[in-house]
């Protein structure tokens, strides 16, 4: 890993956008890196649109707001438009395919589609698609060990919701088998 | 790493308050500090203490009076138009030497404004909407441990002083997630018994009044000294700041709280450009620092100020220079927070700018 990784995600309120901000930022402070979370807090519903910035670092974060993402995590058309020309060069782009069908050329980033809506349905609820595009988002980064996100997710989840655990476990890794299958580089 | 745990600035302060010893709140809702209140409501219910969720913020500022006054420790939290409705309260508290913890999470304005994070309340902050000769203790964090910190002790400092403390950080801060250590030890004070307090008959002898209303001008007037006493034993003792990079800077920057973090990261890019940038940083506003600007090295050619407002600390970094060095000012106001590059850029403007 870098020393410090700016990552944005975005999407629609209720795709899971914070959660997957979240459990980046949960990650990073039990494998005792250095994290940051801002999410955006204006009028957002259901429906509206949502994001969250996460700074990972191996030192002390300063500035909590950044200029340019190095991972930038789309679950939405709309939501690609407004960040897809703030992204680092060398930067790693994931988008939901199964809701942007042409996501256009963001040059110097490696771009992977994910089509998180469409698996998350396979396996039998479409709130997981968070989940599957984390596992792709987990596998293209070489972010994190796969215990901690199991145990963040467990934390996260708590007891009322244990019963919840086999199809995220199921989610990420099916988000982490489709992004070894293949990320499409644009030059 | 081991004893920090991820979390929401807000619920931080909340958790911190507990720590510090909280009996009693009282607030009203308002973006973006409401997870304070909805912390607070769960825990001090479990606990046997006090929460009130009041009729409006006049009602819970003049609450945390009444609390205040029997001894209790005692505290309220919102965001500036709610703030604006506590400050005769606070004048009040203020007058009649209570203790209490007002939390302060600035969101733009004037009026209801917008709900993002500022800086624009320093003036109501430092200055006081309310009336009389007063001043409010005010502590500007830059990060949540700072604030989880400064927090836990300000119910102390309170005590200490008799008088009103605010913690003052902007919407960011409240709503971002950091991980923090609940178990740093701090600073203890030795706080007499409050046997001034109305708390009943059966804890003082005699009659205890508690009150901000002084008829006789001569009388007032010994009041006022005696609080101006209070205030300057604040300046003496109180007074908090942090220096980055002051060895021999070419510019200082003077910004607190969130905006001290992005120019922290503006220094570091300007170093790249060999420009070497120091800042001073004040933790707290009232009481202003002044020393370090009587530090500043010969070679500094001058001093950028940073807000996210259109310019209020400013005013005391000016009355502090006392005109010994250029000072300009960037700022952003309705609730942007500010790149680092843009800090980068009002120093290259000053840099360019400058007549030797």
């Amino acid at each position: 890993m870098n020393d410090s990784v700016n990552i944005k995600v975005a999407g629609f309120g209720g795709q899971g956008v914070m959660m997957f901000g979240q459990m980046l930022a949960y990650a990073a402070t039990e494998e005792e890196l250095f994290a940051l979370w801002v999410p955006s807090y204006g009028p957002e519903t259901r429906g509206g649109t949502a994001n969250c910035s996460v700074i990972v670092a191996k030192k002390p974060i300063n500035s909590p707001v950044f200029q340019k993402a190095d991972r930038l995590v789309a679950f939405n058309l709309p939501s690609l438009e407004k960040f897809r020309n703030n992204v680092e060069k060398g930067g790693i782009v994931l988008y939901n395919a199964s809701l942007i069908k042409d996501p256009g050329v963001i040059p110097g980033a490696t771009v992977l589609a994910v089509p998180a809506n469409d698996i998350a349905i396979e396996l039998g609820n479409i709130q997981v698609a968070n989940m599957v595009m984390l596992g792709a988002f987990l596998e293209v980064t070489g972010m994190f060990l796969d215990a901690t996100i199991d145990h963040i997710l467990q934390k996260l989840l708590g007891e009322r919701k244990a019963h919840l655990m086999p199809i995220n476990r199921s989610a990420i890794a099916a988000g982490r088998e489709l992004a070894k299958n293949g990320a499409s580089s644009h030059a | 790493m081991a004893n920090k745990v991820l979390m929401k600035g807000n619920e931080a302060i909340a958790l911190a308050a507990v720590k510090g010893g909280v009996e009693a709140y009282f607030g009203y809702p308002i973006t973006p500090q409401n997870e304070v209140s909805e912390y607070l409501s769960k825990y001090m219910f479990e606990q046997g203490r006090v929460f009130l969720q009041a009729e409006s913020e006049v009602a819970a500022i003049n609450m945390v009076y009444g609390a205040a006054a029997s001894g209790k420790r005692v505290m309220t939290s919102s965001s500036s138009p709610g703030i604006a409705l506590k400050q005769e309260g606070i004048s009040y508290l203020a007058g009649s030497e209570l203790p209490a913890v007002i939390v302060s999470v600035m969101r733009g304005g004037p009026g209801l404004g917008g709900i993002q994070p500022s800086q624009a309340d320093y003036y109501q902050a430092t200055r006081g909407g309310g009336n009389g000769d007063y001043h409010t203790i005010v502590f500007a964090p830059e990060s949540i441990q700072e604030t989880v910190d400064v927090m836990k002790e300000s119910f102390d400092i309170a005590d200490y002083y008799r008088n009103p403390v605010m913690i003052l950080v902007d919407g960011l801060i409240g709503q971002m997630m950091e991980a923090v250590d609940f178990n740093k030890p701090t600073t203890k004070r030795f706080l007499p018994p409050k046997d001034w307090a109305a708390g009943g008959m059966n804890t003082h002898n005699g009659r205890n009044t508690v009150c901000s209303l002084y008829l006789d001008p001569y009388e007032l007037e010994r009041h006022n000294l005696k609080l101006q006493k209070k205030y300057q034993a604040a300046i003496q003792n109180e007074t908090r700041f942090e220096l980055v990079n002051m060895d021999d800077p070419d510019y200082v920057i003077v910004a607190y709280g969130t905006m001290a973090r992005v120019v922290r990261s503006a220094i570091e890019i300007l170093a790249k450009k060999k420009l070497n940038v120091g800042m001073i940083r004040p933790i707290s506003v009232w009481p202003f620092p002044k020393a370090p600007f009587k530090n500043i090295s010969r070679n500094c050619k001058g001093i950028l100020v940073c807000e996210m407002s259109l310019g209020q600390m400013v005013d005391d970094v000016r009355i502090v220079n006392n005109g010994a060095l250029p000072v300009s000012f960037f700022g952003r106001a309705g609730g942007i927070v500010p790149e680092p590059e843009e800090v980068v850029e009002a120093i290259m403007h000053f840099e360019s700018r400058r007549v030797d």
